[in-house]
């Protein structure tokens, strides 16, 4: 691989300077003098001897021209082929029986072709080696930046002594930053293991895992300076990947935890209202997913803006099918809350099986916009997943919206109210039953939310809901009913906790440690991490 | 009448003879046990009354599923708890008894170990992990039914009721009780056969499973079982601790400071629910062949609960009538329209909670007392003590 990376960049630094300039401008002009060329370039490519290929290879290298990468690229895919009369093409798609093919020389569509008039220029593996180290130099020109920077990485542990040389110009001509680090490192590696101080001295605090190679490579070098160096940048590097594995922890723990906290809001604001489980909660949370299959059906191609649009359509539909329920069943089962925790169950499966008849009981794929998809690189260690840090974001406006209802608004008061002492607030003049209507739809509402934002991270399918009903309560219990604080603390930190365990213990025993931690934990605090105070707490 | 009540009162396990519905249940319990055999043995298969072996199996796993919605009634009706666990017991007694069977295979596993079954075979497993032992002998394997289920019925018992969780609160803690066992039990880890479960069994002390005649006497074992537990049932609601235990359903505090100490009451209560339950688990599995974690389910206990409720809750007999009748149209439901059955099943929770809140036995009384007031007020000139004494 080394051989042909050095060869192949040799080749660029004896075209130097201009090669650089003729990539750099973007316009690729084919003219026909450079089309004759071109073509014959092809031509020494169809020959029988594997060696006149390599060589073939080489001078299309070598030519300035701007679509080599292509060839190349389509030479090793197997997708630069001949056609009866001699004519070079390059095969788009290679299935079935037609093949659409295009002109190599100009790129110009031909329509589709017969694959038995078609004849590939074959290769061998030298030859693909040979190709993949070209390509992959052969970036490091290319007037793309990210072309570059994916280049650049790539010969990371992959630098020689010949190339150490070609490296160091093209770092000074370069311009972007992140380019620039990459080739400095992988010089570096090259030079600290070749037992170099200046290499090791480069290399401190780079995360990268090939950095880690070269330095416990020079760890055990015969000098002992620059191995107890070595020694010590690597104690230091790992030291930084530790802090930064935690934080990943932390990370994956909090967007656990929002999840949570989005599924249990909207039960405990119901459960603290009305003393009311309400066991189709998940299923509501199902809906709102499933609002947003729906929007993205209904408008194909714009997935950002359905899933922005099915924000309010998700509240509204979960808020509306939980209006039904506490008018349907519920307001019937008053004072009785173990049947409405039975009567709610079975709400839950008839949704379930409702979705499954009518949409169908397989997982619906919620396509991920782009501008969610993605994550964000902090460094060579860490890097954060952008939907889930969306759905963190999600969850902490919720939070601050429901909390805003909850304090500033007339609804809010009575909410409280009510949830203190329902027959004080009564006799206050506050309609209870108006009441316990509005928190059912808010409650229902923040479910359908918290489905939303469910079908950016998990597969959208009937048994959704079910999944997250016993851990939503298990954050209303441990968080202490009545009291929003108390569930996004529990919510957070039961996710963090989940997070922590998992390395060490799996992800079911985790879950295992956690019920059980629970149950323990109300036998010290049975009314949860902030429990009501005053006459309310006596229910 | 009075007689009677005279001469069983003194002894706590006997006084349930003396109650009518007690000796119309087990009449009607021993009549069905007797008609199912003789149909099975005597009338000839031919003949369109015969019952087939499959269909005595079916009998069978409905009285332990019987058995079962006793005890989640014990609880439920005469405690006032709604477990929502329940299922774990059973499953845990299940797992005693299967464990036995699938030692009892032995040699004929498929990879013909003398020791190990053959999940722990397939596992790579050198050596059977430490609670498997003893499981080789039935006498400490029926021991374990009981006392397994007991033990941890005990251990979080203890936990919840003493830090007196109770209501909405202890429903929810009993789910995740049995959700976490079910996870636990789905690991291969924990040397229980993990998702397949234990299975494949052949014969329980000595008897061909698959024969018709150990399945006839699993049917009757199973009926006799319920017989029992509803005796123990009986006979724990009508003690002074029943009353206790009544009292603590309907006003907890009140009962407490009267000075009766309540948790104890509940824990002992419990435990005796969750041995019963582990009884019907062990009755169960030998009669479906098969015991894995989905029994662990939460939505099997929360369907136990619809059971008691759809029968009527705190009369025990409810309880069974309710088992049998969801479990019979279950059969039929999935056998016909199975898209069907969890419409339904979900219907059922609805339309029992709102508007049968007594269930199936509260329709009965109802009925009853129409009919008493239909001939009270038809015949002015009845003698209201008459009317007394015939109810």
């Amino acid at each position: 691989m080394r051989r042909f990376l050095s060869l192949a960049l040799l080749c660029f630094l004896l075209l130097g300077i201009t090669l650089t300039a003729q990539a750099q401008s973007t316009d690729a002009a084919s003219n026909p003098t450079n089309d004759a060329a071109a073509l014959e370039l092809l031509e020494a490519l169809d020959v029988e001897s594997y060696t006149a290929k390599g060589e073939a290879i080489t001078a299309i290298l070598q030519s300035d021209d701007e679509r080599a990468r292509d060839w190349l690229q389509a030479l090793l895919d197997g997708r630069l082929q001949r056609t009866d009369n001699g004519r070079f093409v390059l095969v788009l798609e290679n299935r079935g029986r037609d093949w659409p093919v295009a002109d190599v020389l100009t790129g110009e569509a031909l329509g589709e072709m017969s694959r038995r008039d078609l004849e590939r220029v074959g290769i061998n593996n030298n030859l693909r080696n040979q190709l993949r180290s070209a390509i992959a130099v052969v970036d490091l020109y290319s007037p793309n930046v990210e072309r570059r920077r994916t280049s650049a990485e790539r010969l990371l542990g992959e630098v020689d002594g010949e190339l150490v040389q070609p490296i160091n110009d093209l770092i000074e001509q370069e311009e972007d930053d992140q380019v620039r680090y990459r080739l400095t490192q992988a010089v570096a590696i090259y030079r600290a293991e070749a037992g170099e101080m200046a290499g090791v001295e480069a290399l401190d605090g780079s995360l990268h895992p090939r950095s880690r190679v070269a330095l416990s490579r020079a760890v055990n070098g015969d000098d002992p300076v620059i191995a107890n160096a070595a020694a010590a940048s690597l104690a230091g590097i790992e030291q930084q990947l530790k802090i930064n594995r935690g934080l990943e922890t932390l990370y994956f723990g909090l967007s656990l935890g929002s999840v949570l906290v989005l599924a249990a809001i909207g039960l405990a604001i119901t459960f603290g209202v009305m003393g009311v489980i309400n066991m189709a909660h998940g299923e509501l949370m199902m809906l709102g997913a499933y609002t947003t299959w729906a929007m993205q059906q209904l408008l194909p191609g714009q997935p950002g803006l359905a899933l922005i649009l099915s924000i309010p359509a998700g509240f509204m539909v979960a808020a509306l099918a939980g209006v039904a329920i506490e008018r349907g069943v519920i307001q019937f089962l008053k004072g009785r809350p173990l049947e409405t925790l039975l009567a709610t169950f079975g709400i839950s499966l008839i949704l379930q099986q409702l979705v499954r008849t009518v949409i169908s009981p397989l997982n619906r794929t919620v396509i991920t916009p782009e501008w969610m998809s993605g994550s964000l690189v902090v460094n060579d260690a860490l890097s954060l997943t952008l939907n889930r840090m969306y759905v963190l974001g999600f969850a902490l406006v919720v939070f601050a919206g429901l909390m805003l209802i909850m304090r500033r608004t007339r609804l809010g008061l009575e909410v409280r109210a009510v949830t203190q002492n329902r027959a004080m607030a009564r006799s206050m003049g506050i309609r209870a039953t108006r009441v316990d209507i509005m928190t059912f739809a808010l409650g229902s509402g923040v479910a359908g939310l918290a489905g939303v934002a469910l079908s950016q991270l998990t597969n959208v399918g009937p048994n959704l809901g079910q999944n997250y009903i016993i851990d939503s309560f298990m954050v209303v219990v441990f968080g202490g009913v009545g009291n929003l604080w108390g569930t996004l603390v529990a919510g957070l930190s039961l996710g963090v906790i989940n997070q922590v365990l998992e390395p060490w213990a799996g992800a079911v025993l985790a879950k295992i440690i956690v019920l059980v931690f629970i149950i323990l934990f109300i036998q010290k605090r049975p009314r949860g991490l902030f429990p009501q105070k005053g006459r309310a707490a006596e229910g | 009448m009075s007689l009677t009540t005279e001469s069983s009162t003194n002894f706590w396990l006997t006084r349930p003879f003396s109650e009518r519905s007690t000796q119309i249940f087990l009449g009607v319990l021993l009549a069905a046990l007797a008609l199912v055999t003789i149909l099975h043995v005597v009338v000839p298969p031919s003949n369109p009354l015969h019952v087939g072996a499959y269909t005595v199996n079916l009998f069978g796993k409905y009285l332990s599923y019987a058995l079962l919605a006793v005890a989640v009634d014990l609880v439920w009706g005469y405690l006032g708890i709604l477990s929502l666990g329940h299922g774990a017991f059973f499953a845990i007694g299940g797992y005693a008894m299967g464990m036995y069977l699938m030692r009892q295979i032995g040699e004929r596993g498929t990879y013909g170990h003398p020791v190990l079954p053959d999940f722990m075979v397939f596992l790579n497993w050198d050596s059977l992990p430490w609670y498997w032992l003893g499981f080789d002998m039935a006498w400490f394997a029926f021991a374990m039914v009981l006392i397994a289920p007991g033990l941890l019925a005990l251990v979080f018992g203890f936990l919840a009721f003493r830090s007196r969780v109770t209501g909405v609160y202890l429903s929810i803690i009993t789910q995740a009780l049995t959700f976490a066992l079910m996870l636990a039990f789905f690991r291969n880890e924990m040397g229980f056969g993990g998702n397949n479960g234990l299975t494949d069994f052949r014969e329980l002390l000595g008897y061909n499973l698959r024969s018709n005649d150990t399945r006839l006497g699993l049917f009757l074992a199973t009926g006799v079982a319920l017989g029992l537990g509803y005796i123990l049932c009986r006979a724990i609601v009508t003690s002074k601790l029943g009353r206790v235990s009544i009292a603590t359903r309907d006003a907890e505090a009140r009962t407490r400071f009267l000075g009766y100490r309540v948790e104890r009451f509940q824990l002992f209560v419990f435990v005796v629910s969750a041995m019963l339950a582990g009884l019907a688990g062990a009755l169960y599995v030998p009669q479906v062949g098969i015991i894995n974690p989905s029994e662990f389910s939460p939505i099997f206990s929360i369907e136990i609960v619809l059971w008691v409720a759809l029968g009527g809750r705190a009369t025990l007999y409810g309880a069974v009538i309710g088992a049998i009748l969801v479990n019979y149209a279950k059969t039929i439901f999935t056998g016909v329209m199975p898209d069907a059955w969890l419409f339904a099943l979900g219907a059922m929770f609805v339309l029992v909670t709102v508007f049968l809140p007594k269930g199936v036995a509260g329709l009965f009384h109802y009925l009853k007392r129409r009919k008493r007031d239909d001939t009270a007020n038809n015949d002015p000139n009845a003698d209201p003590t008459s009317k007394e004494a015939s109810a």
